[in-house]
């Protein structure tokens, strides 16, 4: 079991040299996974709102089929896009395929879900409390939306970190797609997956370690934002 | 306060780096196979190549069944990999321009010291093969229809053994690529074939050790075609073909001789003149 005690040998000695190739990765890891988690954000935030505002018939299917989607599987995700970025593909003659957009794109399907479902759950608590009032005041569902998604802003963070999670960790999709080029595509994910198909399994080890200091960072980021702001709107 | 964090924000954005504008423009894209990419032979030959050429090399690396199917899409320009029936299809189906060889090895069985099959020592593939399933001995394949995986299945075949009756069982079929299956191989106390080059450059080897070797049917074939571009005008043909006329000229096939982990040679160049 010497591999853990080298991991963190390994992970401490990549961060205090400040290896230029982990920089590169972490940042790609960064700029690919936040970008698909903000873009997902305008998607399933106002998705997430709607359906917590609006009845219709068959708004329990839907719940269910967009809750559902939350356990959508990284590969499939990753599959799908490959088939519809690839040459051979609907979508082939845009060149996407290996880029860092095509992992965006693929991101951003897995997140989706997430946050729409996350965010509708929170809206619907929230609703209970203004519904009357909202009503009394005569604003219609589009008001209703915007409103909610406003007042719930912190508490729907909680929805957009459960998406960054999710995106920053998954491999399946990003490897297919991305293709885990050196200097291109590669990712944290990637990157563990390859030094461990090398069996260097320490410096795997020690940069999955990174890979959850880097998860922890942008969670307390968050709280210290939510925590800063929230304090400022009551002053 | 909320001002400041959207500052921040965007800050952080901007500050990440925007690869897609500031990489070269100039780039191909070889699909290949995971052996020559674990091995650390691309991270060695390529910047040489990209020096002389000014042609950014991506090299997505997959097993050769995959690299076959994802270049057959178009997507990539080069196919470099190492299952000659297979690449021969390739271009006879249309897909690819034309196959050379360009290096060989040889592929090996590893397996544990306790040696349960008794094969240690050996150089007859066949007859270790024989041994490994009269014994029961787990094995662990690739399954993953790689070139590795065919040529083990074609080895089975010749020794007139179907390990398939037996998977789950002693033969184990991990899906996965050659360092996984090593993985797997290691952790579960199996035989296992691997091509040489990933064997030497493996990390994970624990007590194992190679057990048959230098039979010439385990010979291990490297060939390299230029995807058609008139199945997909997209193929970026003449800085492809630059790359695969610099790996069978004499600077590449040197590049490729000099490649070498702890004194011992990976690969060794075999490009007809």
């Amino acid at each position: 079991m010497q591999d853990f005690g080298s991991a963190f040998g390994e992970a401490f000695r990549l961060v205090v040299v400040l290896d230029p190739a982990l920089v590169e990765i972490v940042a790609l890891s960064l700029r690919v996974s936040l970008t698909a988690v903000l873009a997902a954000g305008l998607v399933g935030l106002p998705i997430g709102a709607a359906l917590a505002v609006v009845r219709f018939p068959g708004r329990s299917v839907a719940l269910v089929g967009l809750n559902a989607l939350m356990g959508l599987p990284p590969v499939v995700v990753g599959l799908l896009v490959y088939l519809a970025l690839s040459r051979a593909g609907p979508l082939g003659p845009l060149g996407l395929l290996y880029t860092p957009t095509a992992m965006i794109i693929a991101q951003m399907i897995l997140v989706i879900p997430i946050i729409a479902a996350v965010s509708r759950q929170t809206i619907e608590d929230m609703k209970d409390e203004y519904d009357e009032q909202l009503r009394a005041l005569g604003v219609g569902p589009f008001g209703m939306v915007a409103t909610l998604l406003w007042d719930a802003r912190f508490s729907l963070l909680t929805a957009m970190l459960a998406g960054f999670g999710r995106a920053v960790a998954e491999v399946g999709a990003v490897i297919i797609v991305g293709g885990n080029i050196n200097h291109v595509t590669r990712v944290m994910t990637t990157a563990i997956a390859l030094e461990t198909s090398k069996g260097d399994l320490a410096l795997a080890l020690g940069l999955g370690l990174i890979l959850l200091v880097l998860a922890i960072t942008v969670n307390a980021a968050v709280m210290a934002l939510r925590r800063t702001a929230g304090h400022a709107s009551f002053a | 306060m909320k001002r400041l964090g959207l500052t921040l924000m965007s800050a952080a954005l901007l500050a990440l780096p925007l690869q897609e504008s500031t990489a070269a423009e100039r780039f191909i894209t070889v699909q290949s196979t995971t052996s020559t990419q674990n091995s650390g032979l691309f991270e060695s030959i390529l910047p040489q190549f990209t020096t002389q050429s000014g042609i950014e090399v991506r090299v997505v690396a997959v097993g050769t069944g995959q690299a076959i199917k994802n270049a057959a899409n178009g997507d990539g320009d080069v196919l470099f990999v190492h299952a000659k029936p297979a690449e021969e299809k390739f271009v006879a189906d249309g897909w690819g321009v034309k196959r050379s060889d360009v290096m060989y090895n040889d592929f090996v069985f590893v397996g544990p010291p306790a040696d349960p099959a008794k094969i240690n020592g050996g150089n007859d593939a066949t007859k270790a093969l024989t041994a490994i399933a009269d014994a029961k001995a787990p094995f662990a394949s690739r399954g993953d229809d790689s070139g590795t995986h065919k040529k083990e299945k074609s080895l089975w075949k010749a020794a007139g053994i179907d390990p398939s009756k037996a998977s789950g069982d002693w033969y184990r079929e991990t899906g996965s690529g050659m360092g996984a299956t090593l993985n797997a191989a290691v952790g579960m106390g199996t035989y296992a074939m691997t091509d040489r080059a990933t064997w030497i450059s493996f990390k994970n080897k624990g007590d194992y050790a190679i057990a048959v070797e230098g039979d010439p049917i385990l010979f291990n074939q490297y060939g390299v075609i230029l995807v058609n571009p008139a199945q997909h005008a997209h193929v970026k043909a003449k800085d492809g073909q630059a790359f695969i006329d610099w790996l069978l000229s004499v600077n590449g096939q040197s590049a490729i001789a000099a490649y070498k982990i702890d004194g011992q040679q990976l690969f060794y160049p075999n490009a007809v003149k």
